[in-house]
């Protein structure tokens, strides 16, 4: 059992984009604050604060879920991966942020760092997916720019790109 | 849109969390995996004085097989009873309405029990559970009680759990022979909240249709096997017995609608 008592700043220690971090977090500070005020990780993006709109999805021990719907004090020692994992040291960008580009698949770019996230996942656990499945994972995010489909092809031509690379010959 | 301030702990058992709860009864909530309680604290609709999260208490992340149902506790994560491999043969129901509940990043985190002690009455689960005549294990320090899913759901938001109680663990029938399931909903958006879920049931003898989203809990309807317009009679029926109201999602008039169309077109694929 552990207690973290309120209006006290507790020391939280997790895994940021495979970095140990540390910051300071009440017991009601939400996950999402903290990535973005506690560590800076400003990717993380903050919309609705309740769980609707998907743009503070970030991976938590690997599987994409909402950062608002979550505590800080609650993600302690867990494996905490935001958009700022997905590019390249130099900055050069993942296959999956490529296609977005090519497919312009963002226009004001605000629910992009949340949909990266998801569809990072989705591939990984779905290399071969149909358009179907692609939006129905994608009906866990809103975007106001695009009307989706630019997105639904971007994420399917990752797959295919990825399945040619790994096939054999 | 940030909670109000509580004390948060970290249960590592069952046993931590129901001595917690005998101390501080109502002043305390059960976060599993929030995704229905974090939104109403956010948004301050709940603001408890105590957090007792329990996602990580290694003996409520059991799922198994036992006694002819699906046992599933209370820090299980939807996600982890979707992608059993086995669900579409032990639960067929089940595996028909996860789709439709919430979004994948929400099921990532969200527990069945969480569902199922929130009651909503438009979520999927509760539904479910009502459908098959599953049943909820409740679990304070000093007694275990197991609670028929009709005893369990009493109202919008409202159960039978007392609040020295946890969810321990809900316990959803196997299929059985002879019995086909067929899951629907419509919604304003895929995964929002249902405007009509419906569950359908039919075997050799009968015809069972459960209706989330319209009443104040799930309803469960019984009728022998009805065909043409002695089905389209007892639809209509069950339509105008669940009394709808008109919200800001759907008119009253358009669940009637959803209830009678959707109830038919289940039946009749399950009775082919």
């Amino acid at each position: 059992m552990k207690r973290f008592t309120r209006d006290a700043r507790h020391r939280i220690e997790l895994t940021l984009n495979g970095v140990k971090r540390v910051g300071h977090s009440e017991p009601r500070t939400l996950l999402s604050d903290f990535l973005r005020h506690e560590l800076g990780a400003t990717g993380v993006h903050v919309g609705c604060e309740h769980g609707v709109c998907g743009a503070c999805t970030v991976r938590i021990d690997g599987s994409a879920q909402r950062s608002c719907l979550s505590l800080a004090v609650a993600a302690e020692g867990q494996d905490v991966q935001t958009v700022e994992a997905l590019a390249g040291p130099e900055g050069s960008l993942s296959d999956l942020q490529a296609a977005f580009r090519r497919h312009h698949a963002l226009q004001c770019g605000f629910c992009t760092a949340g949909i990266l996230m998801s569809a990072s996942e989705f591939l990984e656990r779905m290399p071969e997916p149909t358009e179907r499945q692609v939006r129905e994972m994608l009906s866990g995010h809103l975007c106001r720019c695009t009307g989706y489909t630019p997105i639904v092809v971007a994420i399917l031509a990752v797959a295919a790109q990825r399945r040619r690379q790994t096939s054999p010959g | 849109m940030k909670p109000a301030a509580f004390d948060y702990i970290r249960c590592d058992s069952a046993d931590e969390a129901v001595a917690l709860l005998a101390e501080y009864g109502d002043d305390a909530r059960v976060l599993a995996g929030g995704q229905s309680l974090m939104p109403m604290l956010n948004m301050r609709v709940a603001q408890p004085k105590m957090l007792l999260d329990i996602s990580r208490a290694a003996d409520l992340t059991v799922t198994r097989v036992d006694d002819g149902a699906l046992a599933v506790r209370a820090a299980v994560t939807q996600s982890a009873v979707e992608g059993r491999p086995s669900l579409v043969d032990e639960v067929p129901l089940l595996a028909q309405a996860f789709p439709h509940l919430g979004h994948v990043q929400t099921r990532n985190r969200g527990t069945v029990c969480g569902s199922i002690a929130h009651a909503d009455p438009s979520a999927e689960l509760p539904l479910c559970l009502a459908m098959l005549g599953g049943e909820v294990v409740l679990r304070s320090r000093s007694r275990r009680r197991t609670v028929h899913a009709d005893e369990f759901f009493q109202g919008s938001l409202s159960t039978a759990r007392q609040p020295t109680e946890i969810v321990e663990e809900v316990r959803f029938p196997l299929a059985r022979g002879g019995e086909r399931y067929a899951f629907a909903e419509i919604a304003m958006r895929h995964g929002d909240f249902a405007i009509v879920g419906l569950a359908a049931v039919v075997s050799a003898a009968e015809i069972r249709v459960g209706v989330g989203g319209v009443a104040d809990r799930p309803w469960v309807q019984r009728w022998p096997r009805l065909v043409d317009d002695e089905l389209d009679a007892a639809l209509n029926q069950l339509a105008w017995d669940l009394d709808a109201r008109d919200d800001q999602h759907a008119s009253g008039a358009y669940r009637r609608h959803l209830v009678r169309n959707l109830g038919r077109k289940l039946i009749e694929e399950l009775q082919q």
